[in-house]
């Protein structure tokens, strides 16, 4: 705590959306009330400050600092690392930095064909030179360097040692100001815990329906099928719900789209995609093998579908690298 | 244990086997002396429908090369009626999910084998190791170790 008695909070976005920062806002009249009890000292989307203000402040200055984002490049992780030096709590905040989210998508990819397909491509490229990003390059002034991009995206974790976890895609406002209650009143559990989510509920405990029907001969993506108002899975939509963190609210489903799982995997769960693969597989309405195969043939994009949020997190983290380094 | 000596390359594989069928099979195999190779490391589970599709994706991660889930033949045959039914729901989605994450569809064989069909285990056991030997290693904790610059 600083001298005022105000708490030292530094926030910082590495590979993300945003959307996290915006969550932060969406605390709405209540972020008066972190500006009372929190000093800013470090938050680049919203202020200004340069890394250097942060290289300056001596070890453990901050009091908490809520990092979002996934590990993308050479600068994410240079400013995790320096992130967790100066600070004495370290939240991976929102599905990023938890799991690695949509970003973490990049991993059924190289940083070659990344590269190849954003820059050479995309039928509204026009790069007739095949410029392709390079880390230095000289100029009249002097070599200028920029970030490396790794082949496969981490998580904080992943990089570092993390105190706390705050799950979502992004963190709910209430969720939000319940960690920041937590933090300030001391009441903060064991290192290494999920907060600001359910310590033991699936988003299915709080959806205002409830599973049936469990027999499904016929998978549907969203766009392919008018829901009815009752359990989406009983109706073949494929929903997270069954294998993700209850702590949304379950907001999706409230409006009839399906879980797509940005709060991460239910407690006990180690690897959420088969978690979620199990529980499809077991409404599949088939009692022959053909039949079977024909039914869960029709689940489009399995990574994709059950990994949407967390395959950095994952048991195998990427797709295999056709070259190992 | 086995390794790889420098020049000859010998795949470890994950043999999931339920109780009631495969893996009398493979006990029979065995106390028979059927002529095997020694790659497949037996994990007994009580039904072939209780293999959780993490358990493959951890056998991999850890490091083997190949994967077996053998059960009892649908239908009739499971000792709980329809665990059998449980994994050919899931087998063909991890299938899938397996060729999304790039790794090749020989290094993965489930199916059925009943307790008396010994020599059938032994030949799988022979031809898997073959396969799986022709495809080299997967080694998947160097994809995780490779290095970002």
């Amino acid at each position: 705590m600083a001298e005022n008695g105000k708490l030292k909070l530094g926030l910082y976005w590495a590979a993300s959306c945003g959307g996290c920062e915006i969550a932060i806002v969406e605390l709405r009249e209540k972020i008066l009330d972190l500006d009372a009890a929190a000093d800013i000292l470090f938050w680049p989307c919203a202020m200004d400050f340069k890394y250097k203000d942060v290289e300056a402040m001596p070890d453990g200055h901050m009091d908490v600092v809520l990092f979002n984002g996934a590990i993308r490049n050479s600068e994410n992780e240079e400013m995790a690392h320096l992130l967790r030096e100066k600070s004495k709590v370290l939240v991976a905040f929102g599905s990023c930095a938890h799991e690695g989210c949509i970003p973490g998508l990049g991993n059924m990819f190289d940083r070659q064909s990344i590269f190849n397909r954003v820059y050479l491509e995309t039928p509204s490229t026009d790069n007739p030179e095949s410029i392709i990003p390079q880390t230095s390059y000289q100029l009249p002034e002097g070599e200028v360097h920029v970030p490396y991009m790794y082949n496969t995206v981490k998580t904080l974790g992943q990089v570092e040692d993390v105190d706390y976890f705050v799950p979502g895609c992004p963190p709910q406002a209430p969720q939000i100001w319940a960690v920041v209650e937590a933090i300030l009143g001391g009441n903060l559990p064991a290192k290494g815990s999920v907060v600001g989510a359910s310590p033991d509920k699936t988003v299915c405990d709080e959806c205002k329906y409830n599973r049936e029907e469990k027999r499904v001969s016929k998978f549907y993506r969203p766009h392919e099928i008018i829901a009815e108002d009752r359990c989406l899975f009983d109706q073949g939509i494929i929903c997270a719900g069954p294998a993700t963190r209850a702590g949304c609210g379950a907001l999706c489903t409230e409006v009839g789209m399906p879980c797509r799982g940005c709060y991460g995997p239910a407690p006990n769960i180690v690897d959420q995609g088969s978690a979620l693969l199990s529980a499809v597989a077991s409404v599949v309405d088939a009692d022959t093998e053909e039949e079977a195969a024909r039914i869960v043939g029709e689940v489009v994009d399995p990574i994709g579908t059950f990994y949407r949020f967390g395959l950095p997190a994952s048991m195998l983290h990427r797709r295999k690298l056709e070259e190992v380094e | 244990m086995m390794s790889d000596n420098g020049n000859g390359f010998e795949p470890r594989i994950v043999g999931f086997c339920c109780n009631w069928c495969t893996y009398a099979a493979a006990d029979t195999a065995g106390v028979s002396r059927m002529k095997q190779a020694p790659n497949v490391d037996i994990i007994r589970v009580m039904c072939s429908g209780r293999v959780e599709p993490a358990f493959i994706l951890k056998a991999f991660k850890e490091g083997a090369d190949g994967v077996i889930v053998s059960g009892c033949h649908p239908p009739g045959d499971c000792h709980y009626d329809t665990g059998n039914f449980k994994t050919f729901r899931r087998m063909p989605m991890m299938e899938a999910l397996l060729d999304q994450y790039g790794i090749e569809k020989e290094r993965f064989h489930w199916g059925w084998i009943s307790g008396a069909e010994a020599p059938k285990w032994a030949k799988l056991v022979n031809e898997f190791t073959e396969q799986v030997r022709s495809l080299g290693p997967l080694d998947w904790k160097r994809q995780l170790q490779s290095k970002e610059d």
